[in-house]
């Protein structure tokens, strides 16, 4: 009996990695292809942009949250972006008295006005007690319909080459949104679990109450919380431009939805209070290894979708069955 | 002589670790309205909830109407003609009257219809309404309804399921002297009508004015069965509380210093009035009282948790604001919330988060990451001296014994620096042992030099642990005793008010 536990708490505890190890090992198996130096960095450099998303979003579901505004935050972040860094010999330029900006200033604007729109889901949570889902909802709607105003749903093409070499350029062997993925899971990994702010997400989503109660200052976290959401959507909102080397007013629709079903995946408890990052890392590669062995097996993009969705009812079936044992 | 209409013979229940109930007999006769009294935990409410089988006993038998019945489940217990008015109603606030009292069972059009016969429960109820002479709109919305209100279609319903047996627990607990009144007429009716009441509450004045018969209950076990008219208010008291203290209070008798805390004149709208006491160093300052009477609210809102309308808090002699807890922590005061799953723990966070939670701040390098070595150093030294029997700091804390929880409370607010603690009902629900722990860890803060106020519904608790009590009523302070004058008798005289009706 106790021997079945300790096994079963193992087995429960990293779940997550053995459903990845099995993963690869398939696919492996199943394509030469697919465990090459080249694929892997396709998957990663593919799946960094929702992965950063989904760092951010986790907090907000450890929060007993959730943000559903993160996708409308990287398009509004794109086509503000871009505006400012179109080529000036560009005639159809979305300002065109846009006097020269450097790269670096237009990603700062970017990031702000982005962040910005955290600030304000934020706010709306903890001092107008809408709930989470609403108030994101509603800020989704409207940071989605300011970014078609900016642009009138044109893109904005023709970037400068000095911003899409951030998008599309290496160090080393290694692309740069690989890196910036990399370095925001660190910044996650350490907020989580070497700052007071990380254990007040945690003791804010594990009971609220208590929380209040033992002096947490519960209305400022939630501000910081989505405000460090709609960041990391905004850095997402700023590479992902890069790449695509184009503005785009409807460039993050949906990108919610993978956000918080990497983040699910990964074993982020919607009851709150339970969430880390290795886990999350091991739900965005998860998602993303079925994306990219799915199309090297030749399954209709139609079917992957399929799977993807019958994985995160899974994957939520388990996590609720997790939690409800230890009782 | 008539046979009762119900009988319940030798019920045994226990939970883990407590026996709730020990052999306890309870009969009931036809008509007729039966007080059921006895301190908190006395076993009331649990014996009621073996009868209408949302806790069914262990052993024991119940006869209804001279037949054994087994009744597993609250949808039984009604379809056998015993309905339960709780304490917390729960309807359905968004729905009408006639909506709430046909839940479940709707009339429908036709012999096995799909649509539900909105005329047919429209008249139904109204016929229903008329009967027990309720002046209620079938169609009214219930949250447009006063408690009151809400409590008398509960009656309805019950006798919609032609009940005969209507238990209601402390149903007078949210009602206004008026809405009082009415429900003791209502309760006249259910008598004329030959329905049995069983009436559970622990207010003095009300079994004299409703009740034909009294069962008293204490630690589980019968005390006395006898008619109202044979008893008197000090009758009944020494049947609820007479019993021996045991050594379960390692008190210590030590100095006790200067005032450390004031409270002057604390208001909170209805619920806490013109409240004034003082706190001492080293004072165990007990406050008593029964569930209900504003104690827990008077600690809200000296910790900041609630808002007062008025009112003064001075520590050591200078006037503080307090408005949030975060304010009540820099004043060094700490609070152990009476319930400790909806206040108190963090359940899916380790022992270790849930100790340190409330003092983070103090364990920081650079104003910004945390101090690890220092909060395992910390955390494992109040282990020890608290005694926290856990695997691990990192053990999920919900999987702990409530003594041990309630222990990783105590640390957390020692780790505040608190030189007042508040500790509201520390020792309910965790067993014998753990008791007499968290007991001898107050008493051992007390002789440290802290002022301790420790609100509790366990008489020998508050007698063999306080230096002076505090008893509320009715959200005033009606005594201040001192530790030679304490005993249960002139608590609970005081806790029910009495010498206001008497004087």
């Amino acid at each position: 009996m106790r021997n079945e536990n300790v096994l079963g708490r193992f087995v429960n505890k990293y779940a997550i990695f053995f459903i990845l190890i099995v993963m690869i090992l398939a696919l492996s198996l199943l394509s030469p292809y697919f465990l090459t130096g080249q694929n892997l960095i396709n998957v990663l450099i593919t799946e960094s942009g929702r992965g950063i998303l989904a760092l951010g979003v986790a907090f907000a579901i450890m929060s007993k949250g959730i943000d559903l505004s993160v996708g409308s935050v990287v398009s509004l972040v794109s086509v503000i972006v871009a505006s400012m860094v179109q080529e000036s010999s560009y005639t159809a330029r979305i300002f065109p008295n846009m006097p020269y900006v450097p790269a670096l200033v237009a990603i700062l604007v970017g990031l702000v006005a982005g962040t910005l729109v955290g600030v304000i889901n934020g706010s709306l949570i903890a001092y107008t007690g809408i709930p989470p889902f609403i108030a994101t909802l509603g800020t989704q709607i409207i940071a989605r319909g300011i970014a078609l105003i900016i642009t009138n749903a044109y893109p904005v093409p023709m970037l400068r080459q000095d911003f899409k070499q951030i998008g599309q350029g290496n160090i080393g062997p290694i692309p740069n949104v690989v890196i910036v993925f990399a370095a925001i899971a660190l910044i996650a990994y350490i907020l989580l679990n070497h700052t007071k702010f990380g254990k007040n997400v945690y003791a804010i989503g594990g009971n609220v109450n208590a929380a209040r109660t033992s002096g947490i200052k519960v209305e400022k976290n939630v501000v910081a919380i989505y405000a460090f959401s709609a960041f990391c959507a905004s850095l997402a909102g700023v590479l992902i431009t890069a790449r695509a080397a184009s503005g785009i007013a409807t460039l993050g629709n949906g990108y919610e939805t993978d956000a918080i079903a990497a983040a699910t995946i990964g074993g982020t408890s919607h009851a709150g209070g339970i969430g880390t990052v290795p886990g999350i890392l091991a739900g965005i590669l998860i998602l993303g290894i079925l994306n990219n062995g799915l199309l090297l097996l030749g399954i209709s993009p139609y079917l992957q979708q399929v799977i993807k969705g019958v994985i995160i009812i899974v994957a939520v079936v388990f996590d609720m069955r997790k939690n409800a044992k230890r009782r | 002589m008539e046979q009762p209409i119900l009988e319940m013979k030798n019920i045994v229940r226990t939970f883990p670790g407590v026996k709730a109930l020990s052999n306890v007999d309870f009969t009931l006769k036809k008509g007729s309205v039966h007080a059921l009294m006895g301190e908190n935990g006395a076993g009331k409410s649990t014996l009621m909830k073996c009868l209408v089988g949302i806790n069914p006993p262990d052993s024991g038998q119940i006869i209804l109407k001279g037949k054994p019945v087994v009744i597993p489940n609250p949808l039984i217990a009604l379809k056998s003609g015993i309905a339960m008015i709780y304490q917390e109603l729960n309807p359905v606030l968004e729905r009408s009257v006639m909506e709430n009292i046909w839940l479940g069972r709707e009339p429908m059009r036709g012999k096995r219809g799909v649509f539900v016969d909105h005329k047919a429960m429209y008249e139904n109820t109204k016929t229903l309404l008329a009967d027990l002479k309720l002046d209620l709109d079938p169609k009214q919305k219930v949250k447009e309804l006063s408690v009151a209100k809400m409590q008398m279609i509960e009656i309805a319903k019950a006798i919609s399921f032609n009940a005969d047996i209507v238990i209601m627990d402390e149903p007078t607990s949210a009602l206004t002297n008026n809405e009082v009144d009415h429900l003791f007429l209502m309760i006249e009716r259910l008598r004329k009508r030959n329905v049995s009441v069983i009436y559970i509450t622990h207010k003095m004045d009300e079994i004299f004015r409703v009740a034909d018969e009294v069962t008293v209950l204490r630690d589980g076990a019968n005390v006395i069965t006898k008619p109202v008219s044979e008893m008197n208010i000090n009758s009944l008291i020494t049947a609820m509380v007479g019993r021996e203290l045991t050594d379960m209070f390692p008190k210590v008798d030590c100095p006790i210093g200067d005032v450390r805390m004031e409270v002057k004149h604390l208001e909170v709208p209805g619920l806490v009035h013109d409240v004034s006491f003082d706190l001492r160093r080293g004072e165990i300052l007990g406050v008593s009282g029964l569930v209900g009477a504003g104690r827990t609210e008077m600690m809200e809102a000296i910790f900041g948790l609630r808002q007062k309308s008025s009112g003064e808090i001075y520590i050591e002699g200078q006037k503080k604001n307090i408005h949030t807890p975060v304010d009540a922590i820099k004043c060094h005061i700490g609070f152990l919330t009476e319930d400790r799953r909806q206040t108190g723990i963090i359940p899916v966070l380790t022992v270790k988060n849930n100790t340190i939670i409330a003092s983070l701040g103090n364990y920081t390098k650079a104003k910004f990451f945390l101090d690890r070595r220092k909060i395992n150093k910390t955390c494992s030294e109040y282990k020890d001296m608290l005694n926290i029997r856990t695997p691990s700091l990192e053990a999920i804390i919900q999987n702990l014994s409530g003594g041990n929880q309630q222990k990783v409370l105590v640390a957390r607010w020692l780790l505040t620096n608190s030189d007042i603690l508040i500790l509201d009902e520390p020792t309910r629900g965790i067993d014998v042992g753990a008791k007499a722990e968290i007991h001898s860890i107050i008493t051992k803060l007390a002789s440290e030099g802290k002022s301790i106020i420790m609100v509790s519904s366990e008489m020998p608790e508050v007698i063999g642990m306080s230096d002076r009590v505090l008893v509320v009523c009715q959200g005033r302070i009606t005594a201040v005793l001192d530790r030679k004058d304490l005993d249960q008798e002139t608590i609970m005289r005081y806790a029910t008010s009495i010498n206001n009706h008497t004087a």
